[in-house]
């Protein structure tokens, strides 16, 4: 009785494992063994693989084929949507299966402490020396012993022009909220800008660990969210573009992707309160087995004609004034957070680690405040 | 029921040859990659949390106190509050349509049940995404519904409870929907032709004969929607816009964020806890059942 | 009596249907709208459909994913037809049962910390090999389920006068045995193949770094926005289930009394 019908799902069994066996003619899966490179003596990287994982599009894919062109490195690329999916990944690795990771500042000193970032060796990166003096002495990292800085910026208010009536000013706008924003404002979701609008606009530092100070700031963020459309960390800018949400708390740069599509009415600005400086960086692994080349692909993104390219493509700014200057002018213009100086940014105050116990408050607040 | 005890009366006096050949391969996987790492994670759950991650080896019944904090167990309670409304939700859509897929013409009861099944073949996440735009303030439903002239304010559809659960309704409908129709089918029309003869309206028959006797089903049905349900951190991640929070989140929140291995595994062991009391809950009903449809082999 | 009510059966069943499909009809329909936004009709476009075709990250990721779907589906085919004979044949206790069921009924971000626990303190290297390993552990129970309600329906008799015939057991398995429990054996491995292939949480912290699965990947370009992309590989999905259904239906054309039974059954 049940013979036709499992003759029937045999036949769609057997298409899907057809459809298997053409996709797998290379046995591929195991990670590519790293060829040893000798830490001490420059040598030859053609040939060897880099294993890189930065956030999704935050690099030109151009960039990493030049870069494989000139120097025969193959780079497996990773992408991971957060800091905390990257560490999450290298925590259950010991810290291993990568060369080179794309972090945040705070993070960067967590790999440290775990023994998990090497120690930069300046030496094989020539153009480390063309990063801006700011860029040198982030609290987090003083002089880059673990981490060279990719991208850096600032978080602000992104909003439509034509939907909120007067320019933002406060932080305080998403807890006190004009009846026109009621349920048009999103605010970043992930911990370390969960609490920074309260923290700012209370007046404290965006790095407190001090319980009463947290306390507080989770309290003014329970209230800011019931004027919330929603937590967003990643398509808040698309939401204003369609007018889902008409004021977000932003990166700059990724403002800058909604000025992209609709350049009249979507503007950014930092309140007065002020706001972070932070910091995206390149941290070369400790357990990695081909350093050189993960030195070499560092160097070639502080070229001033690469990191243009990356400018031009991330929106974000980059902490070398050789690069900035080689921007193309127009692109400037338009996306006007490109021209935020570094000296406006180091007025900023930076994001560092928060310890153990700033973590777990700081945890814990988060999940308060989203419960 | 005699014929199989007698089956298993021959099987004790057997060699344990067979019994290494067949079970040995698969138990073995089951203990190395289930019950060791979930004995792992047991471990975990009475030790100390490295300052930057990571596991110190330091006993500790600290987590679970830490557990016990209202803001966590508030947390469990909404998750499985909307688990049981999903599930609920889930049962009324499913059962009328597996009855009527089940008394369908036999030539008709293969495609309409393919029907069913056939959303459940495209990307689990790709449904959800679906939702988003669907349910999104400047998404369809609402033009739809402001072009009828029924809102003029946009509804709040997405990025709330009511979107989480939808989104889990829709997720698992077919889990539910595939044991009720197989006991349904098992149970044939004859036990509802026997009480209409006994003159049974067609609702008693329902109510007293077919539904009881389908329960089976139904309980299965219940606990393949539930449990995937309670524990996703998915669809509150896409649909509940970081204002719903279920523990499933929570637990990611702690293996990621908060890298708080031995917390999250708490959080962990409360959920198998739930887990045991759901079995607990089908075993006691599947027994019910059994006595009912006295010796009628499972 | 039957006529009246499944009147009203047949609108439930049409209303279920249309919110099974809205959300997909939609998606399919957008997947040709040449505006990327979701919300605007910007006319007629395969310009999504040519993206896709370019997107090396999407395709090496599906290449991952039938790669990670055909080994699981192997082992768990046959590790789970064997455990279910086994449990059939040798275990009187139902106790064992319930208890090798549990991977399947836990929920599935426990098993997947749980292995990552586990793969970390052994020092494992995360790949695609053990994305495999710990598909396999739910997989395989599904199989061993599957068969077994088809082992219900196997005569032993049958086996027990192959035994008399001289046949020995791996002989009477392979010609007697294994030929009666075949389709329950093929759904078994259907369904392992459709479970793994769009497992994303267990793959997500279970996966190394050059090992994203599709899910995976489709999981971070849904964080990362509203790209249309994806909607043109939601219908292309849909068309590949849709075809094959279609096509295998056609070849067992109905005939007389016939029913389904994949999925879990208890």
């Amino acid at each position: 009785m049940r013979g036709r019908s499992f003759r029937l799902l045999a036949l769609v069994a057997v298409a899907g494992l057809v459809l298997a066996a053409c996709g797998s003619d290379d046995g591929g899966g195991t990670p590519p063994a790293a060829s040893d490179g000798g830490a001490t003596e420059p040598v030859d990287i053609a040939g060897t693989t880099l294993t890189v994982s930065n956030w999704d599009a935050y690099m030109p894919k151009s960039v990493i084929k030049d870069f494989e062109e000139e120097t025969g490195v193959s780079v497996e690329y990773a992408i991971h949507t957060t800091n905390e999916d990257i560490m999450g990944k290298l925590t259950g690795a010991n810290g291993t299966g990568f060369d080179l990771v794309f972090v945040s500042g705070p993070f960067v000193q967590a790999l440290a402490h775990l023994g998990w970032a090497a120690e930069i060796d300046h030496a094989q990166i020539p153009n480390i020396g063309s990063l801006d003096a700011e860029a040198t002495e982030l609290p987090f990292d003083p002089g880059n012993v673990h981490s060279v800085p990719y991208t850096w910026g600032t978080t602000g208010i992104c909003y439509r022009s034509d939907l909120v009536p007067e320019t933002p000013t406060s932080w305080d706008v998403f807890h006190t909220a004009p009846a026109e924003l009621q349920d048009k404002m999103t605010m970043l979701g992930t911990d370390r800008w969960l609490l920074q609008p309260a923290l700012l606009s209370l007046g404290y530092s965006v790095n407190t660990t001090d319980a009463a100070q947290i306390d507080e700031a989770k309290q003014w963020t329970m209230d800011a969210k019931e004027n919330l459309l929603a937590f967003d960390d990643t398509t808040f800018y698309s939401k204003l573009v369609s007018g889902e949400a008409s004021l977000v708390q932003a990166w700059d740069g990724w403002c800058e992707y909604g000025r992209a599509e609709d350049p009249k009415n979507i503007d950014f600005v930092i309140p007065d309160e002020g706001s972070d400086l932070w910091s995206d960086t390149m941290v070369v692994l400790e357990s990695s087995e081909n350093k050189a080349a993960a030195y070499a692909f560092i160097d070639y993104i502080l070229r001033p004609e690469v990191g243009k390219q990356i400018v031009e493509f991330t929106l974000y700014k980059m902490p070398n004034a050789e690069v900035m200057a080689a921007v193309d002018p127009k692109i400037v213009e338009d996306f006007p957070t490109l021209a935020i100086s570094p000296a406006e940014l180091f007025e900023q105050e930076t994001q560092t680690d928060l310890g153990e116990e700033g973590t777990i408050l700081w945890s814990e607040a988060a999940t308060e405040i989203k419960a | 029921m005699s014929a199989t005890t007698a089956r298993v009366r021959r099987a004790r006096g057997r060699p344990w040859g067979p019994r290494v050949v067949l079970l040995g391969p698969g138990v073995t996987w089951w203990l190395v990659f289930f019950l060791v790492p979930v004995g792992v994670l047991i471990a975990y759950s009475f030790f100390r949390r490295g300052p930057y991650g990571g596991v110190i080896y330091e006993p500790t019944l600290k987590n679970y106190a830490r557990a016990f904090d209202p803001l966590y167990i508030g947390v469990l309670w909404t998750s499985v509050r909307i688990a049981a409304v999903a599930t609920a939700a889930a049962l009324l859509l499913a059962y009328p349509a597996a009855l009527f897929i089940a008394r369908a013409s036999s030539r008709w009861r293969v495609p309409l049940l393919v029907l069913v099944i056939l959303p459940f073949w495209t990307s689990f996440l790709i449904r959800t995404y679906a939702w988003i735009v669907l349910l999104n303030p400047a998404g369809l439903i609402d033009k739809v519904l402001r072009g009828a002239g029924l809102i003029d304010e946009p509804l709040p559809l997405l990025y709330n409870e009511f979107a989480v659960t939808l989104g889990l309704v829709y997720a698992y409908l077919p889990l539910m929907v595939l044991p009720i129709y197989a006991s349904l089918e098992r149970l044939g029309p004859q036990s509802a032709e026997a009480a209409a003869d006994l003159y049974a309206s067609p609702a008693q028959t329902l109510r007293k004969v077919t539904i009881p006797l389908t329960l089976p089903g139904v309980v299965a049905g219940c606990i393949f929607v539930f449990v995937p349900s309670l524990g996703n951190f998915i669809v509150p991640d896409l649909l509940g816009g970081g204002q719903t929070v279920m523990i499933g989140n929570v637990i990611q929140q702690q293996f990621l964020q908060a890298r708080d291995w031995p917390f999250g595994a708490v959080l962990a062991m409360s959920v198998i806890f739930l887990m045991v009391v759901v079995l607990a809950v089908q075993a006691q009903v599947l027994r019910r059942t059994q006595e009912v449809e006295h010796g009628r082999p499972a | 009596m039957a006529v009246r009510r499944s009147g009203y059966l047949r609108v439930h069943l049409g209303l279920l249907y249309a919110f099974l499909y809205l959300p997909i009809v939609v998606l399919v329909v957008l997947s040709f709208n040449a505006s990327g936004l979701p919300t605007t009709w910007g006319g007629f476009s395969l310009q999504w459909y040519r993206d896709l075709v370019h997107n090396e990250e999407l395709i090496a990721a599906i290449r991952n994913s039938l790669i990670v779907a055909g080994f699981v589906t192997a082992i768990s085919t046959v590790l789970g037809t064997l455990l279910a004979i086994g449990l059939q044949r040798t275990v009187r206790s139902r106790v064992l049962d319930s208890v090798l069921f549990l991977p399947a009924v836990i929920p599935d971000i426990v098993l997947a910390i749980g292995l990552l626990s586990f793969f970390n303190l052994l020092r494992f290297t995360l790949g695609l090999q053990t994305i495999v390993i710990a598909h396999v552990v739910f997989c395989m129970i599904f199989v061993a389920a599957i068969v077994r309600t088809r082992l219900g329906y196997f005569d032993r008799r049958i086996e027990e006068a192959a035994a008399d015939l001289g046949a020995g057991p791996v002989t009477t398995f392979l010609l007697v045995t294994l030929p009666a429990i075949l389709p329950g054996v093929i759904a078994g491995a259907l369904v392992a193949f459709t479970l793994s292939i769009d497992e994303f949480v267990i793959a997500f912290f279970n996966s190394g770094p050059t090992s994203v699965t599709f899910p995976i990947r489709v999981y971070a370009m849904i964080r990362f926005g509203v790209t249309p992309v994806i909607n043109a590989v939601a219908a292309i999905v849909m068309a590949v289930s849709l075809v094959t259904i279609v096509v295998a239906m056609r070849l067992t054309r109905p005939k007389g009394e016939r029913s389904l039974s994949i999925g879990p059954v208890t």
